[in-house]
């Protein structure tokens, strides 16, 4: 079996306990508008530009059979998606790696052979593999082997998930892994539909049934300003999780624009928004609001 | 940090690096003593020693606990025209140039000029060794194919061990009575020499006694002219101290410290010693005084600490003896590499780490100086803590302390064949360097720069910057038919040079053994006195020679991207690449980009690139180790570089990997500049792949911002990290905690930087990858942290 990853980083120290390996599945079936993976929404290849490090030689213009690709006056390589085909000749021409393509057909094995390299952090740290995205659930054939095959080896395996997934399916892989990372991100549907373009009422629905099984969850939480960090939404987010009884911790992620200079590379700009990242301060009064409230949260995951 | 400290502490920094002529001046007077004329050689290096402790100046600054100082006055570095005489030019140049400078006064030119010069040209050490090396030799240095620490400074490299915790110079004097009693001159032919030796050892602890008693009448004075009482009392104190050691073993800590300080004081007074000296396993020595005074109530924690930070401030008015020309490239610091060791085990292998070290690392945060240097020695017995404490010091971003795995050190002590408990009482002095304490002389003799090693057989034996021919003819490489081919040429050329270094070395650790004993060294490293035999004369317990390869990572490179590009994927011939070369890729922009980005490197977990890098470890320990030494040692390989890497790259032309001509070669066993990009997991995997075991130390450096380690969960990866490597036998890793200034510089020149990690927020990520904004925000973060 075969699926789509995006990347494959080593010394992940943010995404669970450890250190651990994350394997990001391409294709997610939300739309955060502040989204800072935007590669990972799509479940296709997708054709990504560097300009920062182009020696605007134009190589790939000239290997390209399509005529997808074009240089400006200035020297700078333009596509046209429409024409291209996700052949793979300009990132085999170019020197640069200045121009590729995001995502790549993978085996379990090849993936467990990646995070294979990394067996002694793994064992050293309590750490393992952390299963994220995009988002995982998008190919849950693949989820499900891989979890399987992890565990098989005797490899901790967190999922980091928006839990927007059919309940079956959903709560069938999610128990399987040994931690699930669950994204939460506004509370109010319509918010919620607004900024993330789908209802939040299953995922809040999922998270309930998962909260049922035991299974130790840490809640991820991206803290944006103008979005999410008003007092009705930290409340009505801590009147939901004081209720579950699985919650061990609620990590706060302020919202930084990493995903911005991507989104440029896939020429998506008009598909996104930019915010402010949050101050300290913000930060600061959202974590000890939810301490405040009796949950355990701290800055970063 | 007190008061008293930080007085003493400012009064260091600011003092500034000069040359004092008093040195030169008592060595040449003394020399031109009939009496010392006269003597043997031990002899007169031995009165030469007790003239100096007794005529040179000695002075106690205000607020002073610990006493005595190598010049006369903080940071005023002797010369040692015995060792390597100066010309007026040279003086001059130390006095001008804008990297590591020392002023340079009338007063010392004119004394040179009429009386250092014109006794020593000719009959210095420099002059000697430079005149007895062959043709070969003086090509291949010139070349920088290698170079030669002995021809400005002297063998030294070595550490002290518990020896003067436990005996007096008196204890020392009565042994060496003992081996005089022993000398059998029926029957030994070097009886003689012994003799000599063994009266220099005795006239040199004279000197020593002579130079603290000088010291406890001068506190004594000062006391009795001192208005507040309390200083009055800590003169007299300090006079008691002076009184006692180091004619007696110490019974404090105070006089514990006092008796290193005037044996470093006398070692780096005999001569110009590299790596200065060094109390190494400051907390395990220390530690009986310690708990005695507490227990006792003679000492209190913080007394103890401000003892310990004076004796710090002592090491760091102790720059470098002035260095000049190729040395001063390959070592162009200030720092006298003394390095404090923390941790690791006891003698009987149990957890070594007490109250005592984690006391010395709360002085090493607090005084943030240049000197002394410091390292945590961590073995799998030490506990989390320890290393958890070291790391929030190294998060400060000054570079200290580096971290050893000792577990790495005892074992490669022991295939060397010290024994089980030398090794554990041993570590790491100068940048890595393992060493059993007290009884081994372990000496660095040159850098051996591997990548232009390759560079020459690229050229069938010829320097390409030169034109000359300085190597063998090995064959022309574009009619090699394989890889192999390629590799047996690289072996016969690395023999070639690596006969011509050794050569060499032998004919320095003749001269030195000849002409310039170290009677004093000798009374402190074990077994010289049992012996009767001198330091530089095989008189340790163990004798080791090094030979340093510089430029692992590069060389590593190098071969990968040949094998590569021309031998397996065809991608390029060995005509056009070396011509890419010889242009220094002027023309070839595509191709370089090509051996750039396109092309396995070493560091990166890919056994396609590591592979090169073991088979460049064999050939080099092959050729090298357990070679013998002229005075009964063995060779052995180490791989540091200490600023010679720089120097290296200057003199090698473009090469195979996409370096362009000039540029540094790779430092220490570390990947390419910027080519690791798997991150420190895939780093510390690849280097996991060489047998650290088989050398004598490596160097390992890591960049890491700020923010990666600004929480304890950070702190806590870290660990764990290192933890990995250290159960993967790596000798050592150091952190460079990147500055504001580094990210701006990384902003202008991004393809210097692409294995920059930056934490981001709840993620890393490559710098050089963030938008230009988002580098904007770490970069003022970076400038914000409160470190």
């Amino acid at each position: 079996m075969k699926g789509m990853i995006f990347d494959l980083k080593h010394y992940a120290i943010h995404d669970g306990p450890g250190i651990r390996a994350t394997v990001f599945f391409k294709g997610c079936p939300l739309h955060c508008l502040w989204c800072h993976n935007p590669e990972g929404i799509s479940p296709e290849k997708e054709l990504m530009l560097m300009p920062n490090r182009c020696a605007r030689c134009g190589d790939c213009v000239r290997a390209c059979k399509y005529g997808a690709l074009a240089q400006k006056e200035d020297g700078e390589v333009v596509v046209d998606r429409s024409r291209c085909t996700l052949c793979g000749d300009c990132e085999q021409v170019c020197q640069r790696e200045a121009i590729s393509l995001v995502g790549r057909e993978m085996s379990i094995e090849d993936i467990l052979a990646e995070v294979e390299k990394d067996r002694i952090f793994f064992d050293q740290s309590g750490g393992g593999v952390t299963l994220t995205g995009g988002e995982p659930l998008f190919q849950p054939e693949l989820a499900e082997a891989l979890i399987d095959r992890l565990r098989q080896v005797g490899i901790h395996v967190a999922l980091d998930t928006s839990g927007f997934a059919p309940e079956e399916t959903f709560l069938w892989i999610a128990q399987k892994s040994d931690l699930v990372l669950f994204d939460l991100k506004v509370m109010d549907d319509e918010q919620h539909k607004k900024f993330v373009g789908v209802s939040n009422r299953l995922i809040l629905k999922n998270l309930r049934a998962l909260d049922k099984t035991g299974k130790p969850i840490w809640i991820r939480f991206p803290l944006i300003p103008g979005v999410n960090d008003g007092l009705e939404n930290l409340k009505a987010m801590a009147d939901f999780l004081l209720e579950l009884k699985s919650v061990k911790m609620l990590n706060v992620l302020p919202y930084h624009k990493g995903g911005m200079e991507k989104v440029r590379r896939l020429d998506q700009g008009d598909q996104f928004e930019i915010f402010e990242p949050p101050s300290q301060a913000i930060i600061d009064s959202a974590i000890n609001y939810f301490t405040d409230r009796g949950l355990i949260a701290k800055q970063g995951g | 940090m007190n008061e008293r400290i930080k007085k003493l502490r400012e009064s260091s920094i600011e003092a500034k690096p000069s040359v004092s002529s008093e040195r030169a001046r008592i060595v040449t007077e003394a020399y031109r003593h009939p009496e010392v004329e006269r003597a043997s050689i031990p002899l007169q290096r031995a009165q030469v020693f007790k003239d100096l402790m007794q005529k040179k100046a000695i002075f106690i600054e205000d607020g002073e606990l610990i006493v005595g100082e190598r010049g006369p006055a903080h940071k005023a570095s002797p010369t040692y025209p015995e060792v390597c005489c100066h010309s007026l030019e040279d003086l001059e140049i130390l006095n001008s140039r804008p990297k590591t400078s020392y002023a340079v006064d009338e007063e010392t030119l004119q004394l040179y000029h009429d009386e250092v010069i014109p006794f020593w040209r000719g009959r210095s050490m420099r002059d000697r060794l430079l005149a007895a090396m062959t043709p070969e030799w003086e090509d291949a240095y010139e070349a920088g194919i290698f170079t030669e620490f002995m021809e400005q400074r002297t063998p030294g490299h070595t550490v002290l061990g518990d020896k003067i915790y436990k005996k007096g110079l008196l204890d020392i004097k009565k042994d060496i009575e003992e081996s005089l009693a022993r000398l059998d001159f029926y029957n030994d032919p070097e009886a003689l020499d012994k003799q000599q030796e063994l009266e220099a050892m005795s006239i040199a602890a004279d000197g020593l006694m002579i130079y603290a008693s000088r010291y406890a009448e001068l506190a004594r004075s000062l006391a009795a002219e001192e208005k507040s009482p309390q200083r009055k009392k800590e003169l007299e104190k300090i006079a008691a101290v002076c009184e006692w050691v180091p004619t007696h073993a110490p019974r404090d800590f105070w006089e514990a410290l006092q008796y290193y300080w005037f044996v470093h004081v006398g070692v780096t007074t005999e001569y110009n010693t590299w790596d200065s000296f060094n109390p190494g396993r400051l907390d395990q020595n220390l530690y009986p005084f310690y708990k005695k005074g507490l227990e006792e109530e003679t000492l209190t924690r913080d007394r103890a600490k401000e003892l310990l930070e004076a004796f710090w401030v002592k090491f760091n008015n102790q720059p470098a003896p002035p260095k000049v020309g190729v040395t001063a490239e390959e070592s162009g610091t200030y720092t006298d590499f003394a390095l404090i060791n923390v941790g690791g085990l006891k003698p009987d292998g149990s957890d070594g780490a007490n109250e005592l070290s984690y006391l010395i690392l709360d002085v090493i945060e607090e005084m943030r100086l240049l000197q002394p240097s410091s390292m945590v020695q961590v073995s799998a017995k030490n506990p989390d803590s320890l290393l958890l404490r070291a790391l929030k010091i190294v998060k400060t971003g000054f570079g200290q302390p580096s971290i050893f795995n000792t577990d790495a050190i005892v074992q490669e002590l022991m295939r060397q064949g010290k024994t089980v408990e030398d090794a554990r009482q041993g570590g790491s002095s100068g940048c890595v360097e393992a060493g059993a304490f007290g009884h081994e002389a372990y000496i660095l003799t040159g850098y051996f720069n591997m990548p232009k090693v390759l560079e020459i057989t690229l050229n069938n034996g010829i320097d390409p910057r030169t034109g000359k021919k300085i190597g063998l003819e090995t064959g022309d490489p574009r009619k090699f038919g394989s890889f192999e081919e390629l590799i047996s040429a690289l072996e016969q050329q690395m023999k070639h040079f690596i006969d011509i270094k050794i050569r060499g070395n032998n004919v320095v650790e003749k001269l030195y053994a000849t002409y310039l004993p170290a009677p004093f060294l000798s009374l402190f490293i074990d077994d010289c006195v049992a012996k009767g035999k001198d330091y530089h004369n095989g008189g340790a317990r163990y004798n080791t020679r090094y030979i340093q390869g510089v430029g692992l990572g590069t060389i590593t490179d190098m071969l990968t991207s040949l094998k590569y590009n021309v031998f397996d994927q065809k991608t390029v011939t060995m005509d056009e690449m070396l011509q890419a070369l010889s242009q220094n890729f002027k023309g070839y922009e595509r191709l370089r980009d090509r051996l750039i980005n396109k092309t396995p490197k070493f560091g990166n977990d890919d056994d396609y690139a590591d592979q090169q890098a073991r088979r460049v470890f064999d050939l080099y320990f092959n050729l090298i180790d357990d070679r013998p030494t002229v005075c009964g040692g063995k060779y052995r390989i180490n791989l540091l570089p200490t600023t010679v890497h720089v120097y290296f790259g200057k003199v090698t032309g473009a090469t195979p990997d996409g370096r362009l001509a000039s540029e540094p070669v790779s430092e220490g066993i570390s990947p390419v500049q910027g080519m690791d990009r798997k991150g420190p997991t895939a780093v510390i995997k690849s280097e996991g792949k060489l047998d650290h075991i088989k050398t004598g130390g490596t160097l390992l450096n890591q960049k890491f911002t700020p923010q990666l380690l600004a929480d304890d969960e950070g702190l806590e990866k870290l660990k764990d990290l290192i933890r990995s490597y250290f159960r993967l036998m790596g000798h050592h890793i150091q952190f460079n905690v990147v500055t504001a200034e580094t990210l701006r510089d990384a902003q202008k020149h991004p393809e210097k930087y692409r294995d920059l990690i930056v934490r981001v927020a709840g993620y890393s990520d490559y710098f050089v990858d963030c938008a230009k904004e988002l580098q904007d925000e770490i970069i003022r973060r970076t400038e914000h942290e409160s470190f």
